[in-house]
């Protein structure tokens, strides 16, 4: 299994490269990043702007750049970014820690709702449970992520206000923590930061939950209607050893294929989950290298999000041979 | 039955056969038709839906106010003048919305065209000739998916600017990797067939196989993942241009107008709720649209068993 996971490790490499040279083409020669530098008010000093064009290595045609931006990468530097006071590593790792917290954390628990939804949906077929849970999943597919955010986010504001009190508060609305603690004791900070994440990791979890739980329901009944689960329940065994031991086991392996294909989606949702609740994040990042023009930002962005993707369909791929012994990887 | 009226029966021929199969001949498309209208739901949204594009676009015509007006009250809620109020210039809301609804409509069906003819070509091309091509082509589909849709989207547009039609091109190319995806184990499983070899033993061309044989025989798949297009195309065009990245002013789409309103939910809901509403609306009814084809299409794959 071991084995299996280096192999597929190492064939995804080729693919992350090839598709880095493709972004970075198109990057590159997308536009000037010292363009805000040129038509500043005095003008900038002409050596300046060379000395800046120099660090980014714009002096150099882009296909060398971009042979320098691997080199860097492949030895752990992401490069400069157009930012001077910003470094991009320390960046992009401090805000993939404050987005993968969102992202899994909204993860779990949009597969726990998927699978009690879809497991309930498909033991009670027709009944109104079934429908309702029906109708919330066809609502929450449709359903634009940025709208429900704004949405939790006002209704938290507004539950706020109930008191009359303005500085009561039971929901934090605004930022992945709080930039001061009276007293910054671990637990404090424990609690402050998940207070902060209710509100945008059940807006991601909502919208993530609702096809998944359309999967888990649909793939729960063909395994209901099969033969060895006809078979458990003939042997006398208890209704509810056959559902959670001989069922829902089988019935998993779907959901799993399809929350690993979905990873990228959920990211993306976290960009703008993040966006809307004014996190510090992977999804700030993202949009302030997009409008500073920030090639070698925008790379790492892109670069550490589909190494991510690759490892969680990885994880995906060897939980099947858990889910389902007939599935060997050698 | 004498001789006689053996050999009149036999002349005839065909009244023979009709009395024996009194049922009309139907072609798979009437079959198609009469399943999907049986599916309540689905004809019901189908329904909505082009209420919906008859509004956005005879409702804008006829509408006293164009998206572009400033009239004299700002700020307004909902009434008999504003049916959907007033933003703090002054703008009509109902006819920005209409407005919105407009350019949304257009990108996401764009987005359905351009994501299902590209995904098509690309899956069958890659299913069909397999080996090498196969590999090349799977790997980039791998390649796009990926990466997470919307930051490449926002990438993309603000290197090739805002016009819906750039817009379209972008959302569109990269739902077509997940097409391929679909379209090439749909070829996979009809190329081995029996039909096919006969074509290729009379000598058909390969584009001929593929576009002639192949394709239509996997058009079920096809319309049903088109539709679903539509609303994926819509989902992602509202985020983009919520984001800013997607459409800009001056012109306006329904996630562009949440976004001007996101600082004024308290104070003017209405700019907040309506563009949502009609977002959620159009994915809903598309959604649902999608269901009944599938049940249409493939009566085994019936997700609400009749």
């Amino acid at each position: 299994m071991i084995a299996y996971a280096i192999r597929r490790l190492l064939i995804s490499i080729p693919v992350l490269i090839v598709s880095s040279f493709l972004v970075f083409a198109m990057i590159a020669n997308s536009g000037d990043p010292l363009e805000a530098l040129r038509v500043t008010n005095p003008p900038t000093p002409p050596e300046t702007i060379a000395l800046e064009a120099k660090r980014l290595y714009l002096d150099l045609p882009w296909y060398e750049r971009y042979w320098v931006w691997l080199t860097n990468v492949l030895q752990g530097d992401f490069g400069p970014s157009v930012n001077i006071r910003e470094d991009i590593n320390t960046e992009i790792w401090t805000r993939l820690g404050v987005t993968l917290r969102l992202v899994l954390i909204a993860m779990g628990l949009a597969l726990v709702l998927a699978i009690i939804a879809g497991v309930t949906s498909a033991v009670k077929q027709y009944s109104k449970t079934d429908y309702t849970v029906t109708f919330f999943g066809f609502l929450f597919l449709a359903t634009p992520t940025f709208w429900l955010a704004i949405l939790l986010k006002e209704l938290g504001i507004t539950a706020n206000q109930v008191d009359g009190d303005p500085d009561s508060r039971i929901f934090y609305t605004y930022g992945d923590r709080s930039a001061f603690l009276d007293d910054p004791t671990a637990w404090n900070k424990f609690t402050d930061v998940t207070g902060h994440m209710i509100l945008p990791t059940i807006s991601l979890a909502l919208i993530t939950f609702a096809s998944w739980s359309r999967f888990q329901r649909s793939s729960m009944l063909e395994v209901l209607g099969s033969d060895y689960v006809r078979l458990a329940r003939a042997k006398g065994l208890r209704w509810r050893k056959v559902l959670t031991k001989h069922a829902l086991r089988t019935a998993l392996i779907p959901l799993v294929t399809v929350s690993a294909l979905d990873f990228a989606g959920i990211l993306g949702g976290a960009v703008i989950t993040e966006t809307i609740f004014g996190w510090a994040g992977m999804g700030q990042y993202l949009t302030d290298s997009i409008r500073t023009r920030d090639a070698y930002a925008l790379m790492a962005w892109l670069l550490v999000a589909g190494t991510i993707v690759v490892i969680v369909n990885l994880i995906a791929d060897l939980l099947y041979g858990v889910l389902d012994p007939r599935i060997r990887h050698d | 039955m004498t001789k006689e009226a053996e050999t009149k029966q036999l002349k005839v021929g065909t009244p023979v056969k009709a009395a024996e199969f009194s049922v009309k001949e139907r072609s798979q498309l009437r079959i198609v038709i009469s399943r999907f209208l049986r599916h309540r739901l689905a004809v019901a949204s189908l329904i909505t839906f082009l209420l919906m594009v008859l509004l956005a676009y005879g409702g804008a015509a006829l509408w006293k106010y164009t998206y572009t007006d400033i009239t004299p009250d700002n700020s307004q809620p909902p009434s008999l003048a504003h049916p959907f109020g007033t933003d703090s210039i002054g703008h009509d809301s109902l006819a920005q919305v209409l407005r919105g609804l407009q350019q949304s409509i257009k990108i996401a069906l764009m987005v359905a065209v351009i994501a299902t003819v590209l995904g098509t070509a690309w899956g069958a091309t890659a299913g069909y000739f397999g080996r090498h091509v196969d590999n090349a082509l799977m790997r980039l589909a791998d390649l796009v998916i990926i990466l997470p849709g919307i930051a490449v989207a926002a990438t993309l547009a603000s290197v090739g600017g805002g016009s819906w039609l750039t817009i379209a091109i972008i959302i569109g190319g990269l739902a077509s990797a997940t097409v391929s995806r679909v379209i090439r184990g749909v070829v996979l499983s009809l190329r081995e067939q029996d039909f096919i070899e006969a074509a290729r033993a009379l000598g058909a061309s390969d584009a001929r196989i593929i576009f002639r044989h192949l394709v239509p025989n996997a058009m079920g798949p096809l319309i049903v993942n088109a539709t679903i297009l539509v609303a994926v195309g819509i989902l992602a065009e509202t985020a983009l241009s919520f984001l800013g990245f997607g459409v800009r002013t001056p012109d306006i789409s329904l996630g562009l107008l949440i976004n001007q309103a996101e600082g004024a939910v308290r104070t003017r809901p209405w700019l907040f709720y309506f563009p949502g509403v009609f977002i959620i609306l159009i994915a809903l009814t598309i959604n649902f649209i999608g269901d009944g084809l599938r049940d249409a299409f493939d009566p085994r794959q019936t997700r609400v068993r009749q």
